[in-house]
């Protein structure tokens, strides 16, 4: 590809989709028919997600698999010693390719079901594409602190005014959490920055801070990771967050914002500050543990379906941290798997719930049962999910639990085995969500006219569906990709 | 012997001004109300050519026996206030003629007010500092009160001046000490003093009488009341050029005057600073008005600013220039968008009016959102990127508490800034505004393009405020 800066290509298509709709609309004024131009607006926006994702797969083709470091190193002065640099690694790669399949997914999945603004909308996703994007490749702190800020906007923008009945505490509630805990990341940065000179992520890499300045820089980060990824328990905004969003915005918050979090532990916690991880490492398993067993109990008890899903994310982010900090490949590459395959599954419920939610106008479980009988082809695709979310081998949740558990094992039994507790309890609450909505006698009279997956929702779960099943049955697809960046992760710690 | 070229370098901004001020007031008795209309244009053409003139004589020099002082660090304030002061001038003429008070004597005081401003940057003596505070301070109690016959703005006038004239005594008491106990009034006798307890008092009084001038608490009691009560174009101007040039000014004189004492007062400057954040930002979150709640903002952002002064020169002279800088370019922006708000029968300021603005006019709404952004010190926008180099700053200068402050400042302020936006972008939609100015759209956009291109290209900002302010410690 020579010199084609393929990363902010990549980073910013969808940024320039947004304005170039937003001139658009600014023209004509916005005068032509509100659904008529929204719908619109929606094809465009479709269009450039699309494009960016194809831009994403030439990313990926210029990719040299295996090759250690970052690659496809971009870099411009930005100011004082702060540089604009992007470059990636095996897991930006995977991530950024999540990011740029979700997104038009879940802008298939906004035809019909959202009907009000539509052209802010999709401004609203392009925009939040081209931030998540920007996190994952950012290889500068302060360039990736900028993004991942600014991602809060749009995202605020679309709980605050797609949501649901309570979407204004909600997103002030998302908003203000998050906002917390990055600052304290951002007094991190700073600091970083004044004393090693540099922001570069890559020369910070191997920058040795003191052992007690760690301690602090580490909890600094994360004040802000736990609350993005969530862990318990700082984890009651996305209850919330996810019920009062909209469907798309559930898909990418719990597709690929959580993934942040997992993100931010790979890229600075392990690398940068070895020694505190290491004392932390009691700490966060802990907090894995009780954040699967407890968010688990509490997804039993849910009666409104996303709230169920939602506290099942808490729950399997639990085991992405407990792989992280087992400092084992085993249990890192296990992490990243789990990252990868919850955000296919996590995206895939929630559309599934918004497929009867835009029917029927409610999430309560109790109004749903016997859907089976009028929904065939919901009720597998929706058993696959349920199943793929319990961790049933073939489905890519299994890979990521398993690899997840045996790096636990390795650090901590205990830690292994309140997960595997963990596990059984998400069977438990998958299994009756099941059958409270998909089985039993049809109850509810307002579920007699209603009507199987259309070709809208099709297109939107078909490609979860062979995402998850192949990653299941041949996750060395994604192994081969991250080997590289878990090894790079652990250096420090396994090294010195 | 009178050195004109000195002069010329030292105070050419000022005389223009001085001169155009005094050519309006006869071109004012000559043509009576047919100047009003072109009076205007009058006014922001001189600030434009003292702009210039600044620019041209950037490296500054000295004039009147050391009465006079410019640098780069004092330029670069009246660069951005001239610029700020032209603009809001602008913005505000069809305001002023929809309520009938379009008259000359507006630019004029804006022109006398901008003498002002160029004076107390100048100044290296007390007594030109006090004359130029007097000259900013006068035009501006009577541009407060510039809508005679309205309630509001009268009593914001007096407000003003009542409070102005008791911070004017402090100054000049404070002044007087100094003068006693070290027996100057010029900024290099006074720094080449020795330190004393009489010292600290004048300095202590004189800190009181400045910080009235930038709206520091315990000194802010005015703010909200004459940003709610006077015309909404004298207060885009309030808001920009002389907080700008206020500010400037009294770093200047910490760090030129006092820099013998910079213990003594660093912790001062330090619980002014931690007192402005917490008033500016809690004191916000109850309002209603759009003015109000934008001054209790300018009070928090002052504290900000005012951690740069109290890290010191070396490190906080250019965060301070650039963090005010993007406070200004914001705060333009923002004044732009209380002059549209304008229904039938008048201007409305209450938040609520902005509901749902986004459908209304999307650009006007993206704007500002921009705006507000930039303001509340989020990424992407210029305002961030200023409150990052305030907190390098203070970091640098070990005043870790006052971080902590000015964190959970910015996330309290964010409560009120988000609730903007929530209004613009979630509510149903209000009355539609009247036709917005070209010129007020202009500004707005303008800004919030700004806002945004200076974030992206800091690169030759920052290098042009560090060259300014490096004059303190190279």
């Amino acid at each position: 590809m020579g010199n084609f800066p393929i990363l902010t290509a990549v980073t910013f298509l969808p940024l320039a989709g947004a304005v170039l709709i937003m001139l658009v609309r600014a023209m004509t004024g916005g005068q032509e028919g509100e659904e008529a131009s929204g719908n619109k607006a929606l094809v465009a926006g479709l269009i450039f997600s699309v494009a960016t994702f194809l831009a994403s797969l030439v990313m990926l083709a210029s990719f040299d698999i295996g090759a250690p470091g970052y690659q496809l190193i971009e870099e411009v002065s930005w100011f004082a010693n702060i540089q604009y640099k992007l470059g990636i690694d095996g897991l930006s790669l995977l991530l950024i390719l999540l990011t740029t399949l979700l997104t038009p997914l879940s802008l298939v999945a906004s035809f019909g079901s959202v009907k009000t603004r539509l052209t802010e909308y999709t401004i609203a996703f392009l925009v939040l594409e081209t931030f998540m994007i920007g996190v994952f490749c950012a290889l500068d702190l302060v360039i990736f602190y900028v993004f991942f800020e600014a991602g809060l906007i749009p995202m605020f923008i679309i709980i605050g005014v797609w949501g649901g009945a309570e979407r204004i505490y909600a997103s002030f509630k998302f908003f203000l959490y998050t906002l917390l805990g990055s600052l304290f990341m951002l007094a991190a940065v700073v600091f970083m920055y004044l004393q090693a000179g540099t922001s570069d992520i890559t020369q910070l890499e191997t920058f040795a801070f003191a052992p007690e300045v760690q301690t602090w820089l580490w909890l600094a980060f994360f004040a802000s990771f736990a609350v993005k990824l969530p862990m318990w328990p700082v984890h009651t905004w996305l209850p919330d967050a996810h019920v009062q969003a909209p469907t798309a915005g559930s898909v990418i918050l719990a597709g690929i914002l959580l993934k942040m979090g997992g993100y931010g532990f790979l890229r600075f916690s392990l690398p940068m500050f070895p020694d505190a991880s290491e004392l932390f490492q009691p700490m966060m398993f802990a907090l894995s543990v009780i954040a699967i067993v407890y968010a688990s109990l509490v997804a039993f008890r849910q009666t409104d379906m996303k709230k169920l899903i939602a506290y099942s994310s808490v729950a399997h982010m639990g085991f992405v941290t407990l792989g992280i900090f087992s400092f084992t490949e085993v249990g890192v590459q296990g992490a990243i798997f789990q990252m990868i395959s919850h955000g296919l599954i996590s995206g895939a419920l929630f559309l599934i719930v918004g497929v009867v939610y835009d029917r029927t106008h409610t999430r309560e479980i109790a109004a749903y049962g016997g859907l089976v009988h009028k929904m065939p082809i919901y009720a597998a695709i929706f058993m696959l999910f349920a199943m793929a979310n319990v961790g049933l081998p073939g489905t890519s949740g299994f890979v990521g639990e398993i690899l997840t558990m045996t790096g636990a094992f390795q650090a901590s039994t205990w830690a292994a085995a309140g997960a595997a507790l963990g596990v059984i309890f998400s069977a438990v609450y998958m299994l009756s969500l099941y059958r409270r909505t998909v089985f039993g006698q049809m109850t509810n009279p307002a579920l007699e006219t209603i009507s199987d997956v259309n070709i809208k929702e099709l297109i939107t779960l078909v490609p979860l569906i062979i995402g998850t099943i192949l990653l299941g049955i041949a996750p060395n697809i994604i192994f081969h990709i991250t080997r590289e960046s878990s090894l790079r992760a652990l250096q420090m710690i396994t090294g010195g | 012997m009178l050195d004109f070229e000195a002069i010329i370098v030292a105070t050419g901004a000022e005389l223009l001004l001085a001169t155009a001020g005094l050519v309006g007031v006869l071109l004012g008795a000559i043509f009576g109300d047919r100047f009003n209309g072109v009076s205007y244009k009058y006014g922001a053409l001189a600030l434009v050519l003292a702009l210039v003139t600044v620019l041209l004589n950037w490296s500054g020099g000295t004039a009147f026996n050391g009465l006079v002082t410019t640098g780069p660090f004092v330029n670069f304030a009246k660069v951005v206030s001239f610029g700020a002061g032209a603009l809001t001038l602008l913005m505000g003429e069809n305001f002023m003629r929809r309520h009938e008070t379009i008259r000359y004597e507006y630019p004029l005081l804006i022109i006398f007010a901008s003498l002002g401003v160029g004076m107390i940057l100048s100044a290296s003596n007390l007594m030109t500092l006090y004359m130029g505070i007097e000259t900013l301070g006068l035009s501006s109690y009577v541009l407060a009160s510039f809508h005679r016959d309205s309630m509001r703005s009268a009593e914001a006038g007096l407000k003003y001046f009542v409070l102005g004239a008791l911070a004017s005594g402090l100054l000049l008491y404070g002044i007087s000490l100094v003068y006693g106990f070290t027996g100057t009034t010029s900024y290099e006798g006074i720094a080449g003093a020795e330190r004393s307890i009489g010292l600290l008092f004048g300095m202590v009084l004189m800190i009181s009488g400045l910080a009235f001038k930038v709206s520091a608490a315990p000194m802010h009691v005015w703010t909200p009341d004459v940003y709610e009560g006077a015309p909404s174009p004298v207060v885009a101007f309030f808001a920009t050029a002389p907080k700008m040039a206020s500010m400037v000014m009294f770093a200047n004189v910490m760090f030129t005057v006092f820099p013998g004492v910079f213990e003594d007062w660093q912790l001062i400057i330090a619980i002014i600073a931690v007192l402005s954040m917490l008033i500016g930002a809690f004191g916000a979150l109850i309002q209603n008005n759009l003015k109000r709640l934008l001054g209790y903002s300018s009070i928090a952002n002052m504290g900000y600013a005012l951690i740069a002064v109290a890290s010191g020169a070396e490190y906080g002279a250019a965060a301070l220039l650039i963090f005010m800088t993007s406070y200004v370019i914001a705060s333009v922006g923002l004044f732009g968008g209380v002059l549209s708000m304008r229904r039938e029968g008048g201007m409305v300021e209450n938040i609520d009016e902005l509901a749902g603005l986004v459908r209304r006019r999307t650009g006007m709404a993206v704007a500002l959102t921009i705006l507000v952004i930039s303001i509340a010190g989020f990424p992407l926008a210029v305002g961030f990127l200023g409150k990052l180099l305030i907190f390098e700053a203070g970091w640098n200068a070990g005043l870790m508490p006052l971080l902590i402050i000015l964190v959970l400042s910015s996330v309290i302020a964010f409560g009120y800034y988000l609730r903007l936006i929530l209004v613009m972008w979630v509510r149903e939609p209000a009355e539609p505004f009247q036709p917005v100015d070209t010129i007020v759209t202009t500004a707005v956009y303008l800004s919030a393009i700004a806002c945004v291109a200076l974030f992206i290209f800091i690169g030759p900002l920052s290098d042009w405020a560090i060259a300014a302010a490096s004059g303190f410690y190279s």
